[in-house]
């Protein structure tokens, strides 16, 4: 019977907490467009110049986005719940369970985030050792959090203003609150885009990851035929704990 | 914080913890899509599926738990205030308004009726303020105001038991826009019935001879032109409820 050698990556809970912000998140991104279109207001640009309007009609257009006000915001003030409650849970989580130990940068995440750069560029070879996450994920990992609780607390603050004066004056006030709000949305949908491909990058191993929970890490020499194994291998195994892109 | 916790198994025990793994994937991905196909198909309360209309009451149950008069909305010096001022709508504006021959119709009860002339309201204590008007659109523009608190106005009229009820409604003069608003928010000490906009009398296009300002709701709650204002237990129609939005708007 052909053995194979796994590594427990990501537990259970913080799979479910991934799959479901996935959708969650994708609902408040879609009504956040519906609401934003009332008063699309911002642009990239100086002066009468226009770079890039947010957003362009065709894009509007496209999503079916003009005159859902009223749709927009009912999904928005129903799906804010999903959001929080499976965020602050998946904090929660982190916290006692020492997990955020590997996904907070540490002293050296800066420096070795650079060489990860350099190196996932093609400009450098070899990676610093890692954990779980290598540097430069632990930053956008740990970005994504705060980014994730930046909305909430955000979205509070033009939800609410007067109620939460306290938060929205923290925030910098009303009409700051929601520019912040709008552009940490633009992050998220950047991070999206990076992080699918990163995940398409690393492949199917890494993916099974964030599925099922584990990787596996090297078949184990059996009874069976060399061919077999050598097969098995081009599709599972990666090499271990050396130039790791996992993401 | 097991990661480094090694295990050796089966290749065919590897095959059947991914394949387990992916099909309980699919099904949250399946049950994402049936679960939204169901809310598509509910039906309607005031413009919106009835499950989400339920959680927006409930959105208001949570909320209005941090509703205090002593949490006012930001003022500004009269400097701030914009002179040029925004109008969004005008619902209920119709053209054949008389306001010389205008009067304020408060429903105290049933058969209970008073008319109140611009007079009688101006000779009560003035209030003015400047705040940031908010948009349920989303835009914000800081604006001066001027009148009567509504809470003076409820103390002269004697409005006591009504305002023990749970809601104000108020229509224009052709009944064509018209409110429901929660009592706590109405007797807040910045909502204003108020006659003047930048020390001017307001403009018609603003509902002179009287408009309700009320900062700790959104704008569409600011029914311009008021002619008729009652109290009631059960929530009274609102424009922009019966269209989708949600009923209470506070801020």
């Amino acid at each position: 019977m052909q053995q194979k050698t796994i590594i427990k990556k990501h537990p259970l809970a913080i799979r479910w907490f991934h799959w479901i912000n996935f959708p969650v998140l994708g609902m408040m991104i879609w009504s956040g467009l519906l609401i934003y279109w009332a008063n699309d207001v911002y642009r990239l640009g100086w002066g009468d110049k226009t770079i890039l309007k947010f957003f362009p009609d065709s894009f509007n257009a496209a999503l079916n986005i003009p005159f859902h006000l009223a749709e927009g915001m009912s999904y928005h003030f129903v799906f804010m719940w999903l959001f929080a409650v499976n965020g602050i849970l998946y904090m929660l989580y982190l916290l006692f369970s020492k997990e955020y130990k590997l996904i907070f940068p540490n002293k050296r995440s800066l420096k070795e985030a650079w060489l990860v750069v350099l190196h996932d560029l093609h400009i450098k070879k070899g990676l610093p050792p890692q954990k779980k996450y290598n540097a430069a994920q632990r930053i956008a990992y740990t970005s994504v959090i705060v980014m994730g609780l930046g909305s909430l607390l955000t979205g509070l603050a033009i939800y609410k203003p007067v109620q939460l004066y306290w938060l929205c004056a923290a925030v910098g006030g009303y009409e700051w609150a929601r520019a912040e709000h709008f552009i940490l949305t633009l992050l998220f949908c950047t991070f999206f885009f990076v992080h699918i491909v990163q995940v398409l990058i690393a492949g199917w191993n890494n993916f099974r990851g964030m599925v099922a929970g584990f990787e596996v890490i090297k078949p184990v020499p059996s009874a069976q035929t060399a061919g077999e194994a050598a097969e098995e291998n081009t599709i599972v195994s990666i090499p271990k704990k050396e130039d790791n892109e996992l993401l | 914080m097991n990661y480094y916790k090694e295990e050796t198994i089966s290749a065919q025990q590897v095959k059947n913890k991914t394949l387990l793994s992916l099909l309980f994937l699919f099904l949250f991905f399946a049950g994402c899509i049936a679960a939204w196909k169901w809310l598509q198909h509910q039906p309607e309360d005031n413009g919106v599926p009835a499950p989400l209309r339920a959680v927006l009451n409930t959105n208001e149950q949570v909320f209005t738990t941090l509703f205090s008069n002593y949490h006012l909305a930001k003022t500004f010096p009269v400097s701030e205030a914009t002179v040029k001022v925004r109008k969004n709508g005008d619902d209920g504006m119709s053209d054949d308004f008389d306001a010389a021959t205008w009067k304020l119709q408060l429903i105290r009860n049933a058969g209970d009726t008073l008319y109140i002339t611009m007079d009688d309201i101006k000779a009560l204590p003035k209030t003015d303020i400047v705040f940031d008007f908010k948009c349920i659109e989303g835009w914000s523009q800081v604006t001066h105001w001027g009148g009567v608190k509504f809470s003076d106005f409820a103390a002269k009229y004697h409005l006591d038991w009504q305002t023990h009820l749970k809601y104000v409604g108020m229509h224009t003069p052709d009944d064509k826009y018209y409110v429901g608003i929660d009592t706590k928010s109405i007797l807040h000490p910045q909502t204003i019935l108020c006659y003047e906009m930048n020390g001017q009398p307001l403009p018609m296009n603003q509902g002179y001879p009287l408009r309700l300002i009320i900062p700790v709701k959104y704008g569409v709650k600011h029914l311009k032109r008021i002619g008729t204002i009652f109290f009631s237990n059960e929530r009274p129609p609102d424009f922009w409820f019966e269209r989708g939005y949600d009923y209470y708007g506070g801020l």
